[in-house]
C-alpha cells in the first residue's frame, strides 16, 4: 500500500477524455517519476491530486484519506507540498519572509489573526528559516525581494519553501522546465540530496530524461489520458512500447 | 519601545509630536500677514486631518497590504456616523459610546459586504465594493429614512430620550457631544504677539484616536498576519499551495479597515452632531483611494499624509479667489496683473480640482510610490551627496 494511491481516475474536459482509468500507486520514501508525450494528461494528473481539479470519477487516497474534495491548502495541510513548473514565489516579499510565510503555515494552520506578534520576535521561526536559507545555500541572499533572483535560485528557493513545512509527499512539476544545463544539473544534486537526506516520498513530472532516469526509482508512462507501463527505470528504457509512445512508429 | 523596532518607535514619535503641536505647526503666519490664508490650524480643519488620516489608515491595511482596491468604504465611513448620531440620541452625548457603537456597527456591515465581495478579486471587487456603498447611499436617501434621515440628515432634536443624558440643557438647547462633560467643541486659544493658536478638545480627542490607530497600523504591518496579508497581494497561488486559506485573511483585512473607517465616521459625527447619506457616496470612497495612492499606498505614514495634502488643498486652495490673487500681484503693471490672474484662475477657488488632479497625476506617472517615494528620493539623494562611494545597489523596501 503506497502512501498515494490514485486508483481509477477520469476526467474528462468538454469532447476530451484527458484522464481515463488511471491507476497509480506510490511506495512511501521513493522517487516516482510520471513521464508521457505532452498532452498525455500529466499535468492534469497532478492537478487532480492537489485539488485545484477533481476527477470525474475514481479515487484519490493519500496516506488513508481522500484528498477528493479539499481544497488546496487542506490538501497541503496534509503533507502535500507542490513545487511549479515556472517557480511561485511571493516575488515582492524578501527571500527570508518567503521562507518564514510556509513555517507559519505549518505552525498556526490555514489561518491565524497573530496580528498582535511581531516577525522578528518569533524566534523559533526565523530560526528555522535561516536554517533551510543556509541547507539552500541561500543565506546571503536572504534580504532580496525574491523576485529579483535568477531562475534556479527561484526554484531552489520554491523547493526549499516545500521542504520546510516537512512534507510527506513532495510533488514536482517539470522542475527543470526551460532551464540551462547547468541550472538543471544544480537541480538534480539538489533532489538527490533531499532524496537521500530526508524521509520523503516524491513524486515528480518531468519531460527531460536526463532528470528522470537521475532521480526515479520507479517510472509510470502516461500516454493518451492512461498510464501505458510502470516499471523500474532500466526495464522503462528497452521498453518498445515507451520508444513507440514518445518518437513515433519510426523509431 | 511599546513592542517596535527603533525605526518605527521614531516613526510613532514624529506622527505624535506633529499632530500634538499641529496648532502651532498649521499656523505659522501672523493672522495679520497676507499669507494668513494658508494657516491650516483651525479646528475644523485640524480635525479632519487627523479623522481622513484615520479613514485612509485604515484603508491602506486593505489596499496596501492586500491590493484589493474596495471603492465602497464610504459606505462605513457613514454607516458608522449613523450608529454615532443613535448613540447620541437615545443613550446620551458622551462620545465614547458613540465612538464604540460605530465602530461595532461598521465591523458587522463589513462583514457582510466583505463576505460577498471577496468571492471576486481585481475589478470585480471593486465594482462589488463599489454597487454595495452605492445601494447603501440611495438605501439611506429613500426607504431607510427613518432610520437615516433621508435627504435632511440624522440630527439631533430637543425631544431625544438621552436616557443616560439630558434631552435638553437648563437653557432649553440640545447638548453638545462631550467626553466625560469636556465639550469637544470647547476651545482654547493661546495669542503669542500677532500668532494666534487654537486649540480644540475635538482635535486632541481624534488625534489621539488617531496616534492609536497609527501605532495598531504598525503594530499590524510588522506582524506575521501582515505578512500574510502582503503575500495575498504577492502570490495567491502559492499561499493556497503553502496551506493557507486565503479567504479569511483578506476578510480579517476587510473588516479591520471597515472598522477604521467606522471609527472615522463616529468621530465625524461626535465633531459635529449630524449624519448625511451623502458621506457614503461614490466620490468620498474615491477620495479615500486617491489620499492612499498620493501619500503612497502600502507604506505606513503615507495615507496620513496624502489625507493632510488633500484635506489642505479642499480647505485652502479653495479659498483664494481672484481678488486675492489681485493682491498678490499687485506688483505687476495693469495688464500683466489681469493676464496672470487670468491664467491662473482655473486652478484656484472652485477649480482646486484641477490642480489637484494635476498633481494626483503627476505623483502617480513620476512617483508611483506616492508622496512617500518623494521623500525617500529626496533623502537617498541628500544622502547619495554626502557619501557617494556609499551607493547602494538596491532600493529599500517602502516603509
Amino acid at each position: 500500500m503506497g502512501i498515494l494511491e490514485v486508483k481509477n481516475v477520469g476526467k474528462r474536459f468538454g469532447g476530451l477524455q484527458a484522464l481515463s482509468e488511471v491507476n497509480l500507486s506510490v511506495a512511501e520514501n521513493s522517487c516516482h517519476a510520471i513521464i508521457g508525450p505532452n498532452g498525455a494528461g500529466k499535468s492534469t494528473l497532478l492537478n487532480c491530486l492537489v485539488g485545484k481539479l477533481i476527477p470525474d470519477s475514481g479515487s484519490v487516497m493519500f496516506d488513508g484519506q481522500s484528498v477528493l474534495g479539499r481544497a488546496p491548502y487542506e490538501i497541503n495541510q496534509m503533507g502535500i507540498s507542490r513545487v511549479f513548473q515556472t517557480p511561485e514565489i511571493f516575488g515582492d516579499l524578501t527571500v527570508m519572509e518567503n521562507m518564514m510565510i510556509p513555517i507559519f503555515a505549518k505552525r498556526d494552520g490555514a489561518f491565524r489573526m497573530h496580528a498582535f506578534e511581531t516577525i522578528t520576535n518569533e524566534k523559533q521561526v526565523v530560526e528555522q528559516a535561516e536554517k533551510m536559507l543556509e541547507e539552500m545555500n541561500m543565506a546571503d541572499k536572504r534580504h532580496m525581494h525574491a523576485a529579483a533572483m535568477s531562475r534556479g535560485d527561484k526554484r531552489r528557493l520554491e523547493i526549499g519553501m516545500c521542504l520546510s513545512q516537512e512534507p510527506r509527499l513532495l510533488l514536482l512539476d517539470e522542475p527543470t522546465a526551460g532551464m540551462a544545463r547547468a541550472d538543471t544539473n544544480n537541480t538534480i544534486d539538489l533532489l538527490k540530496q533531499i532524496k537521500e537526506e530526508r524521509d520523503i516520498t516524491i513524486a515528480i513530472i518531468e519531460h527531460d530524461m536526463h532528470v528522470v532516469f537521475s532521480l526515479a526509482d520507479r517510472i509510470t508512462v502516461l500516454a493518451q489520458g492512461t498510464p501505458l507501463v510502470e516499471d523500474d527505470p532500466q526495464n522503462i528504457k528497452g521498453n518498445p512500447k515507451v520508444r513507440e509512445a514518445y518518437l513515433g512508429e519510426s523509431a | 519601545m511599546f513592542g517596535l523596532e527603533k525605526k518605527d518607535t521614531s516613526l510613532l514619535l514624529i506622527v505624535a509630536v506633529l499632530t500634538m503641536f499641529a496648532p502651532f505647526i498649521l499656523n505659522p503666519f501672523p493672522t495679520d500677514s497676507a499669507l494668513a490664508q494658508f494657516n491650516a490650524g483651525y479646528p475644523d480643519l485640524m480635525q479632519r486631518f487627523v479623522i481622513f488620516g484615520i479613514f485612509a489608515i485604515g484603508f491602506n491595511i486593505l489596499f496596501g497590504l492586500t491590493g484589493y482596491l474596495s471603492f465602497g468604504h464610504a459606505a462605513f465611513l457613514g454607516v458608522g456616523s449613523y450608529a454615532a448620531v443613535w448613540m447620541f440620541k437615545l443613550i446620551g452625548m458622551n462620545v465614547l459610546p458613540a465612538i464604540l457603537l460605530a465602530i461595532i456597527v461598521s465591523g458587522l456591515f463589513s462583514v457582510i459586504i466583505g463576505y460577498v465581495s471577496l468571492r471576486r478579486s481585481g475589478i470585480y471587487f471593486s465594482i462589488l465594493t463599489l454597487a454595495f456603498a452605492q445601494m447603501s447611499f440611495a438605501l439611506a436617501y429613500s426607504v431607510l429614512t427613518p432610520i437615516t434621515g433621508g435627504e435632511t440628515g440624522l440630527q439631533l432634536a430637543l425631544d431625544d430620550p438621552r436616557i443616560l443624558g439630558v434631552s435638553q440643557t437648563a437653557e432649553g438647547n440640545i447638548p453638545v457631544p462631550s467626553l466625560f462633560g469636556l465639550e469637544m467643541r470647547s476651545t482654547a486659544e493661546l495669542v503669542v504677539g500677532p500668532w494666534e493658536f487654537v486649540f480644540n478638545v475635538g482635535y486632541y480627542t481624534s488625534a489621539l484616536f488617531m496616534l492609536a490607530s497609527f501605532y495598531l497600523a504598525i503594530r499590524i504591518f510588522r506582524s506575521p498576519f501582515g505578512m500574510m496579508l502582503r503575500a495575498v497581494k504577492s502570490n495567491q497561488q502559492r499561499m493556497n499551495y503553502t496551506g493557507l486559506n486565503t479567504r479569511p485573511y483578506t476578510l480579517a483585512a476587510f473588516v479591520i479597515s471597515g472598522m477604521y473607517a467606522g471609527l472615522a465616521g463616529g468621530l465625524m459625527a461626535s465633531m459635529d452632531p449630524l449624519a448625511g447619506a451623502e458621506r457614503m457616496q461614490w466620490t468620498a470612497s474615491g477620495e479615500v483611494v486617491l489620499m492612499t495612492i498620493l501619500g503612497g499606498a502600502g507604506t505606513l505614514i503615507g495615507p496620513v499624509l496624502g489625507a493632510g495634502f488633500i484635506k489642505y488643498f479642499e480647505n485652502i486652495f479653495s479659498k483664494i479667489n481672484d481678488n486675492v490673487l489681485h493682491g498678490w500681484f499687485a506688483f505687476l503693471p495693469d495688464g500683466m496683473e489681469d493676464f496672470v490672474v487670468f491664467i491662473i484662475h482655473p486652478f484656484i477657488g472652485k477649480g482646486w480640482h484641477l490642480t489637484l488632479g494635476i498633481l494626483f497625476m503627476m505623483v502617480v506617472i513620476f512617483l508611483p510610490g506616492g508622496l512617500v517615494e518623494g521623500g525617500q528620493r529626496i533623502s537617498s539623494w541628500v544622502r547619495g551627496r554626502k557619501s557617494e562611494d556609499k551607493a547602494k545597489g538596491k532600493t529599500e523596501p517602502a516603509e
